[in-house]
């Protein structure tokens, strides 16, 4: 009943996000898009972060490598579509290549490595000037549409991608791949024992987790007509996912799009509202976050909240 | 006996200058309980990591079913039959107790849905007598409960050969006649059973066999009470002295 209740929300919230064009203004379409971008990354960790339990900062260089492939492939002539799906496969024949070398480091270890692939990348796209760009950056071809109809493409793109990564996250928690991956969450050497083949467990779920990041950066570097390392290749990206998907709920099906939305919708009031002081107010947002949810917002004991708030007004008013 | 299913060609296995098993060789017939003693560091639980792939032998190879298996990973192990229960319970401490006896089914014991894997989950918790506790977390089970967890999932993962480091070690003499029983039902589906454990009173009572290793060697092998008079045994557990003052006594 609850399960089901959350899934109608979730509808309801793509409804939503694909609806903005036909009544709200620019901005809050592009708002949409973001969401719905952050929510395919954030499902895409959720695979590898909350299910594996394996900290993965490679986000970014998934995203600027999609971006980058398909940026390439679009201006040698590749129509659009292709090009994003050749950016997809890219990125995870990469990401396989990589797992299987990165994943035989377990928890900080792991973290540390992970993000040290996404500078790898910024530095090799800033040197290799001949193929792409180096800091002079890449321009992408431009539909030649109206704007409004460009964002609308956009944003359905995003909404589908999302989607996809929503179902990917469905189905593995629905299969043995998502049984075998909680078990190595919890205890790798004990998973190992009882019959999980580990390693390729955890290859598989990285290469899921790259997957769509992959296609986002594509669709990405189509949308914004231009891309250049350090845009491709960001740390804070590549922190951004995760602590959406904590904010929310790692490991859960509706964390992720729960904490992408509340995530982004925030960093654009701060944005808005305290220009020189966003980072700051958005650290400490997320260290209040850590401190108070560990959880996530899926984790909050409404019930009891609610219980208590009641209780405590009932004690007022008693003599 | 009957058939050999596991066979040990002087394996040994260092960890850097130190030799925790050194030129093992034995053998474990199909359907036999086959007790393995010995002082603390004496190489039981190494041993029996060589056997599971948890650290592949330095030297010397292993044997299983005529096949060779020295250079096996743990998951290929407990897909192959060669199961263990671990002598510091390694439980998924945020499942249930019935989700982690399914995870046994599921990978171990080559099940594919998981609806199966939790129906059979359920008759290995019957079986060791902890149904009841089917839904809490495995985190909350009191030791006498998780050592019959541990034994519920290996159970789950089919054995052939099932490996049990002191899954009797501290439990109350009434739960370890509990224990006992099952040892014993466990044997007579014809499971190989290798019992490492400390209790005399345990090993004396189930195996027809008993192994001694001491600093790694094996050092006797024969039935329970020819082992317990070995002088090398005695000396083993009890220090040179004392068993020289033994000796002593026996030849006045």
């Amino acid at each position: 009943m609850m399960a089901r209740a959350r899934f109608v929300l979730f509808a309801l919230w793509i409804v939503v996000l694909a609806t903005t064009p036909l009544y709200a203004e620019n901005y809050i379409v592009r708002t949409a898009i973001i969401i719905s971008m952050f929510s395919t990354l954030a499902y895409s960790w959720n695979l590898i972060g909350g299910m594996a339990g394996y900290p993965s900062f490679a986000t970014a260089a998934f995203f600027g490598i999609g971006g980058y492939v398909g940026a390439i492939a679009q201006r040698n002539g590749v129509p659009m579509v292709l090009a994003w799906a050749l950016a997809t496969v890219v990125v995870a024949a990469f990401a396989a290549a990589l797992g299987a070398i990165l994943l035989r480091f377990k928890g900080h270890y792991f973290a540390v490595g992970s993000i040290a692939i996404v500078e790898v990348c910024r530095l090799i796209t800033s040197s290799w000037a001949e193929v792409t760009g180096g800091g002079n950056g890449l321009n992408v071809p431009l539909l030649r549409w109206s704007p409004d109809a460009v964002a609308t493409l956009f944003l359905i793109v995003m909404l589908v991608l999302m989607i996809a990564a929503f179902v990917m996250n469905v189905a593995v928690g629905l299969h043995r791949l998502g049984f075998g991956l909680k078990c190595i969450r919890q205890n790798e050497d004990a998973a190992n024992m009882a019959g999980v083949n580990t390693t390729l467990y955890k290859v598989v779920a990285f290469t899921m987790s790259a997957l769509f990041c992959g296609t986002v950066g594509a669709v990405y570097a189509s949308w914004v007509g231009y891309i250049d390392p350090t845009d491709s290749f960001q740390i804070v990206m590549t922190l951004k996912v995760p602590v959406m998907v904590l904010l929310g709920g790692a490991g859960t099906i509706f964390g992720p799009a729960l904490g992408a939305a509340a995530f982004v919708i925030l960093e654009e009031v701060v944005w808005v509202n305290f220009l020189s002081w966003n980072r700051a107010i958005l650290g400490g947002v997320i260290v209040l976050l850590i401190f108070f949810l560990p959880g996530g917002l899926l984790k909050v004991p409404f019930r009891t909240l609610t219980r208590h708030l009641y209780g405590r007004q009932r004690a007022d008013l008693s003599p | 006996m009957s058939a050999p299913v596991l066979e040990l060609h002087s394996v040994s296995r260092a960890f850097g200058g130190v030799r925790a098993v050194e030129d093992v060789s034995l053998t474990l017939n199909e359907g036999e309980i086959v007790g393995l003693i010995g002082p603390n560091g004496a190489g039981k639980t190494t041993l029996v990591n060589c056997l599971t792939g948890v650290f592949p032998p330095s030297s010397g190879h292993i044997t299983y079913m005529g096949q060779d298996v020295t250079r096996q990973q743990p998951y290929q192990a407990a897909r192959r039959g060669l199961c263990r229960t671990f002598q510091i319970v390694q439980p998924f401490p945020e499942m249930s107790v019935l989700e982690n006896v399914a995870a046994g089914a599921l990978f171990g014991g080559r099940l594919y849905s998981l609806a199966e894997a939790r129906e059979a989950a359920r008759e290995h918790l019957a079986f060791v007598g902890i149904e009841q506790f089917a839904d809490t977390p495995a985190s909350a089970l009191a030791l006498a409960n998780r050592k019959r967890l541990e034994l519920a999932k290996s159970l789950a993962m089919n054995p052939r050969v099932l490996m049990l480091d002191e899954v009797n070690a501290g439990l109350n003499s009434g739960e370890i006649d509990g224990a006992l029983d099952l040892i014993r039902k466990i044997s007579e589906r014809g499971v190989t059973i290798l019992i490492i454990e400390h209790l005399m009173k345990v090993i004396m009572s189930v195996s027809k066999r008993v192994l001694v290793l001491h600093h790694g060697v094996l050092i006797a092998e024969g039935n329970p009470n020819e082992v317990v008079n070995d002088p090398r045994v005695i000396e083993a557990y009890l220090g040179e002295k004392y068993a020289q003052r033994i000796r002593e006594m026996g030849d006045a």
